[in-house]
């Protein structure tokens, strides 16, 4: 057995006795949010880390799946976790329109047709009340009272978002993707069809963003446009979760996950409490701070860059690694 | 029809503020090949110095254009060289780096603002701010129609800038071909802290000529970046006359949307007109007259 197998079946058996050993809600509670940035993470990094399409709006991906489990409680009248079941499909019908509209194009049509696809959905979501209840939002009754099923089911879903696409990257579609990111010229002429492939991954990756969505709804039990359509919270987090784990590797955006909320929830309770109030209002301006640092410093981020943090941190010279 | 003319004329006259900030995200995306996430902070953070010149020392709006333009020339410039420029050297795996970056900038500078003068509502009182004249039955809102003067003013100079001066060449050169622009002696580097500078400044004027006629807060700058880059989508990427003709476009597009679907809507009107572009008319309004030529 491997060092690699084995330390993951470690963090396999910490995370499944994990609830049972710390009992406090708070901490569970960020156990599955990280849980949740798992999925978005690893989804927004098979579509830019591997296939090179960098997305700004993943939010309409998460919206979406969202708002279809809140609309299947409210307006069908069924449990809102049937949104689990069609949550991801909505999502992807709306990434293949996408890819659709933008991947025919060379240039950062991509980009900005995501950027404006979240804001869309947003305005949407806002206005059209008799659907969606406009900004009052979606309020629905949670299943359970304790966290700990969802506590399993998130990780349940973590891991499967993280082992397919691990099992993707692994098949003939991985290597497509990583050949599209290298040079699409090149892959075009070997006789690739890029249109189709980036619109495989694009499919894949809102797929999974979607069923985070539809579980957040599921969890939260209260959803509002500006939440889960958000540019700064869920489109910028996505990227930077993929950003700070370290984009074009599996473990990655997991890793950035429980950093990205870790860091969050820091400066979002002001240090647990210890530090002056204001620090807690400071919160989005770290987050933006974070974003030029890790980009200036950490480009490959702590798991693509993980022998340069060794060498500066750890003080640990090259020749020993 | 007195409705919809004077829905056209409110909607020319903000196309006019919307050409400034289209043009300065034209000239960036064309020098350097990225799109700037951070044009509407820019602009809000433009804003807030005219509010600051206003409110606390009686300075005009049009008056702190004087300022308010060069103050953000260095800041563009400054961004470019200490946190865009550097990114070159980064070696990563995504080439959006330097998108991601404005991005991050943008976040910051909106933070800073909502540090220093709290996320309140700000707006700057004028003698003529409310101020109408009218022709016929349409009537001309004083501040608006001051803005767009101003707008032609700069966009002109722009223009006779770009035109007829060695560094507006050099930008143009740069634009067309990097690498050739390079091996003809031109310090491509020097060129894009220019380019970055004079966008700035471009979307700054608006900021200023905006203040009379909106309100301020800190977040206001994203749905201007938005804008700015549907603008541009629609002039044709990188192409500074085709961002005039998006800026109107949107500002009459916006304006009937306003009149004829509902206000929640209006800012829909943009991003619907942006899909349609992608799909049917990839190389926007620019590329209508390529394919006539063809």
């Amino acid at each position: 057995m491997t060092k690699k197998n084995l330390a993951l079946i470690i963090l396999g058996v910490v995370l499944l006795v994990f609830p049972l050993v710390v009992r406090s809600d708070y901490y569970q509670h960020l156990v599955i949010l990280a849980f949740i940035w798992v999925m978005i993470g690893s989804s927004w990094n098979l579509l830019a880390g591997y296939t090179g399409q960098v997305s700004f709006g993943h939010a309409m991906f998460f919206g979406v799946g969202a708002y279809t489990a809140g609309i299947f409680a409210t307006k069908l009248g069924m449990s809102a976790w049937w949104g689990m079941a069609f949550g991801g499909i909505v999502a992807l019908l709306i990434g293949l329109f996408v890819g659709w509209v933008c991947f025919r194009l060379r240039g950062p049509y991509f980009a900005l047709a995501t950027l404006a696809g979240g804001e869309i959905f947003r305005l949407i979501a806002t206005n059209w009340e008799s659907l969606t209840e406009g900004m009052v939002g979606i309020l629905i009754i949670q299943t359970f009272r304790s966290k700990l099923p969802y506590y399993y089911l998130a990780l349940l879903l973590a891991f499967a978002c993280v082992y397919v696409i691990h099992l993707i990257m692994k098949s003939k579609w991985g290597y497509y993707f990583v050949s599209i990111r290298e040079d699409q010229d090149a892959a075009e002429s070997l006789g690739i069809n890029t249109t189709l492939y980036k619109s495989v991954s694009l499919m894949v990756s809102s797929f999974f963003t979607g069923m985070a969505g539809a579980f957040y709804m599921n969890y939260m039990a209260f959803i509002d446009p500006e939440v889960v359509f958000s540019l700064h919270y869920i489109s910028i987090m996505a990227i930077l979760v993929g950003i700070v784990g370290g984009v074009g590797t599996i473990m990655g955006p997991a890793v950035g996950a429980f950093v990205m909320v870790g860091v969050q929830e820091t400066f979002r309770s002001a240090f647990f409490g210890l530090a002056p109030k204001w620090i807690s209002q400071g919160h989005a301006m770290v987050f933006g701070l974070l974003v030029v640092f890790v980009i200036m410093f950490l480009a490959n981020g702590i798991v693509g860059d993980w022998s340069k943090i060794k060498r500066h941190v750890f003080r640990i010279k090259p020749s020993s690694i | 029809m007195d409705v919809f003319l004077q829905t056209l004329v409110a909607g020319i006259l903000i196309g006019g503020i919307y050409c400034l900030i289209g043009i300065g995200m034209s000239l960036i995306m064309g020098v350097m090949g990225i799109i700037n996430l951070a044009h509407g902070q820019l602009m809000m953070v433009a804003m807030y110095i005219t509010f600051v010149l206003s409110a606390y020392m009686h300075v005009d709006p049009y008056f702190s254009l004087i300022v308010a333009m060069p103050a953000l020339f260095l800041l563009g410039c400054f961004l470019q060289k200490y946190l865009l420029n550097p990114l070159m050297k980064v070696e990563s795996i995504l080439p959006e780096n330097q998108v991601l970056m404005t991005v991050g900038i943008g976040m910051v500078l909106a933070e800073i603002a909502r540090f220093i003068f709290s996320s309140d509502y700000k707006c700057v009182k004028t003698s003529y701010g409310g101020s109408a004249f009218f022709i016929s039955d349409i009537s001309f809102n004083v501040p608006m129609c001051i803005a767009f003067i101003f707008a032609i003013v700069i966009t002109v100079a722009l223009f006779w800038f770009l035109a007829k001066t060695d560094t507006g060449r050099s930008i143009r050169a740069t634009a067309q071909d990097k690498e050739a622009a390079t091996l003809m002696g031109v310090n491509s580097t020097r060129i894009t802290i220019i380019t970055f500078g004079l966008g700035s400044a471009l979307v700054a004027s608006a900021g200023s000529l905006l203040i009379p006629i909106f309100y301020l807060f800190p977040d206001i700058g994203g749905p201007f970046t938005l804008k700015a880059f549907v603008i541009c989508i629609l002039g044709g990427l990188g192409s500074t006359v085709g961002a005039i003709f998006g800026g109107l476009t949107l500002g009459i597009a916006e304006s009937l949307g306003a009149t004829y679907i509902g206000m929640g809507y209006k800012d829909m009107v943009g991003f619907v007109i942006f899909v349609l572009v992608l799909v049917f008319l990839p190389g926007g309004l620019v590329g209508i007259k390529r394919l006539i030529k063809s």
